[in-house]
């Protein structure tokens, strides 16, 4: 098929962007969304025209490395990563707008590259539970009930992509941040450190210019791992809990 | 901003309760106008309930709104370069309206409170203060201009939205929708709440319009 | 034999008698020692542990350790190295440290736990991975692997992996790659991820305290030596261009594995052997290269615009049968038309007894020989169908859909969104690819290279799987090297210093970081009219083409011709745009596409020094009548230890070094699965 690409251009941090316009044939619906791109930066390399710069790392939607805004949508039309988007969804003849990531906690570094370093900046906030090496008791000392193993595991499937704030209108990070909550603190090894856990993180979160959760919902919707909205309701249920403990 | 959109909540229930009195005629409702200001006497002076809540609303709205502001100033500051070309997939339109609808709500309290509190004009006759009439007449009045209907149905449709997604989001906001069940049941009950406060509020003055009550 | 500590060597050390590689290499000193503890095998590891010297607390922070890596292997260490106060600094080429290949990991973790009650041990768990590893592995490092393993679960638990569990809240455990015992912990089909975010929060929390400084988006693409120790690297700020100069008292690589030298591989994208090639171009022993795994079932290549596979879980062989067309003719219909007669169940046919259940290699090898035999299906990529059914109406007919669905559903999802195909209503089909590689830089017990002061863990080292691992033990070792290994034998090392400082400005400084930005000037500078990609997909053809599951003395041979060829070319006819001070993905990939050439000369001509079938791989040279694998113990019981001798360009050669492997514990015997 063929394609007509819109795609945001920008040599550095600082420097103005714009969307460029480029054509792209001979596109198979096997390729995936990158493989596609791979395809243009080599047709664009061949023209003497610097290849654009985009990150992906596994391509097997595990890694968050990968995130574009694709037709306006975080990571394309599917619930999946932008890597596991596959040229199937589209069709010939089909425009396609691709912008990075937009949050100002997330600063183009060029082209369709962010930096996401606020994300671990959260977690450097308390996203952990302080166990030193070797310090551990016996795996089986504790049983953890298997509802809450199971939400525990569910929400930790988060992988850091940020899409939930690319697509939030608000630049909010509230989505990643309370599967980080929630899947602490549905296990016991959370509890000792849980209060501290939610003042910290928040913190952090609005320190580095996040928006604040409206409660919309886009975020979830975007999300490739499917992390419902209640992690948002159990954050603030937390934050509420640790505010009364006088945390 | 969750706990003073609820207090709206409860007010707007209580203050739609009492504007339904309508249908029970002039008499009914000029005396539920009069016992809202005695209500709570002796222990309260006369019209001290009245007081009691107007404060607390206006409380209620200083927060309700400063939060509003600050929730929206962090938003235009978290994106500054917007996107060139987005789309929204699943939220819903009430939920991105909530500013501007909000603003809108804003602007409508302060004519109806022109309106009806402390003001009193009389659309029809150019009246203010007590010469513009009995509670219910003001009322009658006031919905037999049909732009006057218009406005406050629009404010209806505006508050409707506004509750809509506010009532699940205050849900949210206070974290009580832990699970996907009790998520649903907040989200019917934003619709229960929008359509029954909304819709309540909106029978009057379409009542009035169409000559049931007069 | 008798050992001088009193237990007994079970075999001879080795001496090779074919010399295939004659003529491509020169001949080194053996390796005698490899500093692995004497004594009865199951007290070694805590002997050394007690006689390693101890670093004092308050020395700690003036030690400062540079960690390359921030996989299990290098996270783990990070975190447990900044927890003991040493002053760290963590690097990584992502744009997180949680973003490290350990990611993709899905099956699972083993451990010598025994909760089943099973009969499982640590000398079992030991046991069964040197003869996984076709005993070319060090017995010493896998039976401290076994040991350890049971701590590493523990530690994960304490630190929040949320591992399956059963519904008396206990952890559940299954049974993994072909052993008898159920000893694999996992988190549904996401271990690597789950274990991963684990070691990376706990390294965060060191960030948060200062005892970990993190470099992201930052390149190893030189270590620094000085008066022959480690002491630093040169990394490329990939954001700015800046080539920064980072010096300490050790250097610690877990920089992962190299299996990206097939282009095409179940390996990220970005994973790279630079990190380990540039120290071995310093003199750091590269350790069995041609020692590759490759997993059998994966997803098979749609196209030339393939950029990388995916692997699908092993146990998806348990119920699925592997067929091809008996005919040619048939290889273009449609599945379901050709008649159970028209069907070569191969797997079954060839081993009866273990039929679809065969271990990887041969799984892998078989498929191949379908398909070079002109029997594969699937679209036609070159000249072949590169697929093999993976059928499972049986099972469907026999579960019924919802059973199937419930143990494969998520295998099943995944296929269908990558391929576009209903593996419900037609059979699946599978490739085999590069998954993981045994071979990296030689280290000795202590995990340290022959540069002292340079230490490798994880996937980058060659320590502990033979010439074969088995599944979930590379997750294993990662996390045993990081957070118990390292730790305790990195401190006898430290215990000498601080070291003198080191200035910028010394030599030896000055000439890394000149040799780095010589190189990223000579790529900028060559514009000829190949991308680096182009020339990664063509080292690619030719290592699985020749480097693959069956090599030959021929193949080999003209795979190293067709390398160096491709390096003649590749250092004049390359074209990167863009500038060196800038995020510049082309330069990036210009030097670990070279690094990979190199790598792929080394690794063809130890495939060819090693003339015999062993672990994953087969030598058509080496094989039983009836055309099984056959192992020569008397001949290469040992570690191939390559020191680097020069660019092949200007007439240099590998040189080799044997390290023999001797057993105490364990008898070496051939394997049989027929
Ligand atoms: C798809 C897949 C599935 C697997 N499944 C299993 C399984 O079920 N069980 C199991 O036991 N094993 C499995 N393995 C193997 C296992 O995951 C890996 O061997 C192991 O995770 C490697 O860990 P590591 O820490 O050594 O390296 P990695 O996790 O690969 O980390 C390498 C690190 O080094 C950094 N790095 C590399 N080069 C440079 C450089 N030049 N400069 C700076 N930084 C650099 C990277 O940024 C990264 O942080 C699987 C592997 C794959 C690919
Ligand atoms: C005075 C004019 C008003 C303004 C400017 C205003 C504005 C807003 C804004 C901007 C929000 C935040 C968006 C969100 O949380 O999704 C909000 C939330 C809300 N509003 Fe209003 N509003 C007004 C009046 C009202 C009234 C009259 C009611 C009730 C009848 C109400 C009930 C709510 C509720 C329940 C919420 C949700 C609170 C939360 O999620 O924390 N508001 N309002
Ligand atoms: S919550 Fe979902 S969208 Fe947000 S970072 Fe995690 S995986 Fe990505
Ligand atoms: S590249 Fe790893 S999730 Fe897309």
């Amino acid at each position: 098929m063929k394609l007509t690409l819109k795609i945001w251009r920008q040599a550095t941090t600082d420097a103005t962007g714009a969307m460029h316009t480029y054509q792209l044939d001979g596109v198979s619906e096997d390729m995936s969304f990158l493989e596609m791109l791979d395809v243009l930066n080599e047709q664009l390399n061949a023209s003497d025209e610097e290849p654009i710069a985009f990150d992906s790392d596994c391509r097997e939607g595990i890694c968050g490395m990968c995130g574009l805004m694709i037709n306006g949508q975080a990571h394309g039309p599917e619930v999946t990563t932008t890597c596991q988007l596959h040229m199937r969804s589209f069709k010939d003849g089909d425009e396609i707008t691709i912008e990075p990531w937009r949050a100002d906690a997330f600063p183009v570094l060029k082209d369709l590259c962010v930096d996401r370093s606020a994300l671990d900046r959260m977690i450097q906030s308390g996203g952990y539970i302080s166990a030193n090496t070797g310090s551990a008791p016996d795996a089986h000392a504790a049983p953890v009930e298997k509802k809450k193993a199971d939400r525990a595991f569910d929400v930790a499937t988060c992988i850091g992509c940020g899409a939930c704030v690319a697509a939030c209108p608000n630049g909010s990070a509230s989505l990643f941040l309370g599967a980080k909550i929630t899947h602490l603190g549905e296990l016991p090894q959370g509890q000792p450190e849980r209060w501290d856990r939610v003042i910290g993180m928040v913190s952090q979160h609005d320190h580095d210019g996040f928006g604040g959760c409206t409660n919309i919902g886009e975020c979830a919707s975007a999300c490739p791992k499917e992390i419902p909205l209640d992690v948002i309701s159990q954050l603030n249920k937390d934050l509420r809990t640790a505010m009364v403990k006088g945390r | 901003m969750a706990v003073s959109g609820l207090l709206f909540i409860a007010f707007t229930l209580v203050h739609m309760y009492g504007n339904l009195k309508a249908f029970s005629g002039q008499e009914k409702f000029n005396d539920y106008a009069h016992h809202l200001r005695e209500f709570g006497e002796p222990i309260l002076p006369y019209e001290g309930f009245l007081w009691i809540t107007r404060v607390g609303l206006l409380v209620a709205l200083v927060a309700h709104v400063t939060s509003a502001v600050i929730l929206a100033r962090r938003a235009s500051r978290a994106r500054t370069t917007k996107y060139q070309y987005k789309k929204n997939k699943h939220s819903a339109l009430s939920s991105r309206t909530m500013r501007w609808g909000g603003a809108a709500l804003l602007l409508f309290i302060i004519w109806h409170l022109v309106n009806f509190s402390f003001g009193k004009v009389n659309p029809q006759t150019g009246e203010t203060g007590a010469a513009a009439g009995d509670p219910y007449t003001l009322m009658v009045d006031t919905f037999d201009v049909w732009w006057m209907t218009v406005i406050y149905l629009v404010a209806m449709l505006a508050l409707g939205f506004h509750l809509h997604h506010g009532t699940w989001s205050a849900t949210q906001t206070l974290g009580y929708t832990n699970t996907a069940t009790s998520r649903q049941r907040a989200k019917q009950a934003g619709w229960l709440l929008a359509i029954v406060i909304a819709g309540g509020f909106s029978l009057v003055p379409l009542s009035v319009m169409f000559g049931i009550i007069e | 034999m008798a050992m001088h500590d009193g237990t007994q060597a079970l075999n001879q050390a080795s001496n090779q008698l074919s010399d295939d590689a004659h003529g491509y290499y020169t001949r080194g000193e053996n390796i005698i020692d490899a500093k692995a503890p004497v004594g009865p095998i199951k007290d070694r590891w805590t002997n050394r542990k007690f006689e390693n010297r101890l670093v004092n607390p308050a020395n700690r922070r003036k030690l400062d350790v540079i960690i390359v890596g921030t996989g299990l292997a290098g996270g783990a260490a990070a975190a447990t190295m900044g927890e003991a106060g040493y002053n760290v600094k963590s690097f990584c080429y992502q744009d997180s440290p949680r973003r490290a290949h350990s990611i993709a990991a899905q099956g699972g973790i083993n451990a010598a736990k025994n909760y089943k009650e099973d009969g499982d041990s640590t000398f079992r768990l030991f046991y069964d991975t040197v003869k996984g590893g076709d005993y070319r592995s060090r017995e010493s490092n896998v039976y401290r692997l076994a040991e350890v393993s049971a701590n590493i679960i523990d530690q994960c638990v304490a630190q929040g992996v949320p591992f399956a569990r059963e519904y008396g809240g206990l952890l559940d455990n299954r049974s993994f790659g072909g052993v008898q015992v159920s000893r694999t912990f996992y988190a549904r089909g996401q271990t690597g991820q789950q274990l991963l975010l684990g070691a990376y929060q706990a390294m965060e929390r060191q960030v948060g305290a200062g005892t970990v400084q993190e470099f992201t988006r930052h390149e190893m693409l030189e270590v620094i030596v000085v008066d022959d120790r480690a002491r630093g690297i040169i990394a490329r700020n990939m954001v700015t261009g800046e080539i920064e100069t980072h010096l300490a008292d050790v250097v610690v690589l877990a920089t992962g594995g190299y299996g990206n030298v097939f282009f095409l591989s179940t390996n990220a994208m970005g994973s790279n052997v630079t990190a380990a090639w540039r120290a071995h171009r310093k003199g750091a022993y590269m350790a069995n290269p041609c020692y590759t795994q490759i997993h059998p079932t994966c997803i098979p290549v749609s196209g030339e615009h393939q950029s990388k596979l995916t692997l699908m879980s092993e146990s998806l062989r348990n119920d699925g049968r592997i067929w091809v067309p008996k005919n040619r003719e048939d290889c273009e219909k449609d599945p379901r038309d050709i008649p159970e007669e028209d069907r070569d169940y191969y797997l079954e046919r060839i081993y009866p007894s273990f039929g679809n259940l065969v271990p990887r290699d041969i799984a892998s090898r078989q498929a191949k020989n379908m398909c070079d035999e002109g029997r594969g299906v699937g679209p036609l990529v070159g000249d072949f169908r590169r697929g093999v059914y993976l059928d499972f109406a049986d099972a469907i007919a026999r579960m019924g859909k919802k059973a199937v669905e419930t143990k494969y559903g998520n295998l099943f999802d995944m296929y269908a969104r990558i391929t576009g195909e209903d593996p419900y209503e037609s059979p699946m089909r599978i490739y085999p690819a590069v998954h993981y590689v045994m071979g990296g830089l030689w280290v000795d017990y202590d995990l340290q290279s022959n540069i002292p002061g340079l230490f490798v863990t994880g996937e980058a080292n060659f320590s502990d799987h033979g010439a074969n691992r088995l599944g979930a033990s590379a997750l294993m070792q990662g996390l045993a090297d990081g957070y118990f290994v390292l730790p305790n034998t990195i401190r006898d090392y430290l215990a000498d210093g601080p070291f003198e400082k080191v200035s910028e400005d010394h030599p030896a400084v000055v000439e890394a970081r000149t040799s780095v930005e010589e190189r990223i000037t000579r790529f900028l500078s060559i514009n000829g009219t190949r991308s680096a990609d182009s020339y990664h997909k063509e080292l690619g053809h030719i290592m699985w083409e020749y480097c693959g599951m069956e090599r030959s003395e021929d193949g080999l041979r003209k795979a190293i011709d067709l390398i160096r060829e491709l390096k003649a070319d590749f250092w004049s006819n390359l074209k990167v745009l863009g500038t060196a001070d800038s995020l510049n993905q082309s330069l990036e990939k210009a030097g670990r596409v070279v690094d990979f050439i190199e790598l792929g000369e080394l690794m063809c001509i130890d495939a060819l020094n090693r003339r015999e079938s062993c672990g994953g791989h087969f030598r058509a040279e080496s094989q039983t009548e009836d055309g099984e694998a056959l192992r020569h113990d008397d001949e290469f019981a040992y570690v191939a230890a390559w020191e680097w001798g020069g660019d092949s360009l200007d007439g240099g050669q590998p040189v080799l070094h044997k390290e023999d492997l001797i057993y105490t514990a364990i008898e070496m015997k051939q394997r049989s699965y027929k």
